[in-house]
């Protein structure tokens, strides 16, 4: 069950988030309730931001301690990389969306930051480029906006992972629950090989479901899932347990 | 736009990479374009965004809007490439925040596109990419939406083109460019 997350302090700080080719001096503020403050209003409100963001920074892949990858570290702050704060800082928190009391991670505004968004690529590049990646596995419809980039810079294919009755073609199935009910994950048979080694990318891990039907479904044609990666991770909603002896990478993590 | 593409040699690789799966989604005798198969083919795959990136690369581009869901998976890269934000235009409801909404005809039926309030401009010189023009439903109510808050859209951008549903007359005079035409 979702729990509602208070993330502002008793001293909010501005987030700024630029647009890159606006006007000097011209800025966008998110609102609490989700809109967006016109530039030309020169009311400043106090935002909703990551804060307590760690950068988990687990031992670069394939190194003798991977099997203690899946414990989270507090990174110091000589460790964290600093294009992180950035990152974090240009994700809005909108309160009660899809339901009250849930705070919604949005990685849109992350998009309308082009430096920030172009870092983000970059981290999860510089970790797996080199790695013998094949296959990069995009969960709809947000990991395909950070999987393909990743999957161009490292040479690998992108495979989509869909909601039922999207793909074309003869498809294999996995269902996973909900919090009521459940849902269906579709991959096109045919698209991975056995063998090949897969990371799998969405924007946001909560209770882990999505992943491990992703990973399940990998799994079942011979794949070797070597990584899943995200953004953000909410690590009060313990998806990395549910991943079991999966890695989980995220670059920021929200408390 | 036809001449400049017809000529370069990357164009057959990723025309040979689309597969045609026959009555989908309704067997009704539709041909349906499928780009997956061009996705894991990473050579076709990036001379895909290559050859969108060479030709929007230094005009000034402030916004690459791409339509849900398959434009999410060209959109980004492009942007990325030639240092515009990315727009996610969405079916209804998935969006966060507030919205702007665009109704547009379906064959039968309506449907609606979303577009977050503040995302995008007056002034900003968009893009707007998909994966495949069919009637220009679709691509005429993200012109619409973008033209709504004051950006300028520069041109629509898809990988395959259905000339026979004449799409390309539903733009307003907005032009179009394509890698591939399936007849």
């Amino acid at each position: 069950m979702r729990r509602a997350l208070i993330l502002y302090s008793s001293n909010p700080i501005y987030s700024q988030l630029s647009t890159t080719r606006a006007p000097p001096g011209y800025v966008v503020f998110p609102k609490r309730d989700g809109g967006w403050i016109p530039p030309s209003s020169s009311y400043q409100p106090p935002v909703f931001r990551m804060r307590n963001y760690k950068c988990t920074l687990p031992p670069p892949l394939g190194s003798a301690s991977d099997s203690v990858a899946n414990r989270p570290k507090m990174a110091s702050q000589d460790e964290q990389d600093p294009r992180i704060s950035k990152i974090s800082s240009a994700i809005r928190v909108i309160p009660n969306f899809p339901k009250p009391g849930i705070m919604f991670q949005d990685i849109t505004t992350l998009l309308l930051d082009t430096k920030a968004f172009r870092d983000t690529i970059d981290l999860f590049v510089e970790r797996y480029r080199g790695k013998d990646i094949s296959v990069v596995a995009g969960i709809e419809a947000r990991g395909f906006i950070f999987g393909p980039p990743i999957a161009l810079a490292i040479g690998a294919k992108f495979v989509p992972m869909r909601k039922p009755n999207k793909l074309p073609g003869e498809v294999i199935s996995e269902e996973y629950s909900l919090e009521y009910g459940t849902d269906k994950m579709e991959m096109h048979v045919g698209a991975v090989q056995a063998g090949e080694r897969a990371l799998i990318i969405d924007d946001l891990i909560a209770t882990g479901g999505t992943l491990c039907a992703a990973i399940r479904l990998l799994e079942r044609v011979g794949v070797q899932v070597v990584e899943c990666a995200c953004v953000i991770e909410l690590p009060e909603l313990k998806g990395r347990e549910r991943l079991g002896d999966k890695p989980l990478f995220v670059l920021v993590s929200s408390d | 736009m036809s001449a400049y593409r017809d000529k370069d040699p990357r164009i057959h690789g990723i025309q040979s990479r689309i597969r045609v799966v026959p009555n989908f989604p309704k067997s009704a005798g539709i041909m349906f374009q499928d780009i997956t198969t061009l996705l894991l083919d990473p050579k076709a795959f990036k001379d895909t965004v290559d050859l969108f990136v060479e030709r929007y690369r230094g005009k000034n581009i402030s916004v690459v809007a791409g339509i849900e869901a398959r434009g999410f998976i060209f959109g980004p890269a492009i942007a990325l490439e030639i240092g515009a934000k990315f727009v996610p235009l969405r079916k209804p409801k998935k969006l966060p925040g507030k919205v702007i909404s665009e109704e547009y005809e379906l064959e039968y039926g309506r449907d609606c596109l979303e577009m977050h309030l503040g995302a995008v401009e007056p002034g900003d010189r968009a893009l707007v990419v998909d994966d495949l023009i069919a009637t220009g439903g679709t691509l005429c109510a993200a012109m619409k939406l973008l033209e709504r808050v004051g950006a300028d859209v520069v041109e629509c951008a898809c990988v395959i083109e259905l000339p026979d549903l004449k799409g390309r007359e539903q733009l307003n005079g907005k032009p179009l460019y394509v890698l591939v035409e399936s007849h």
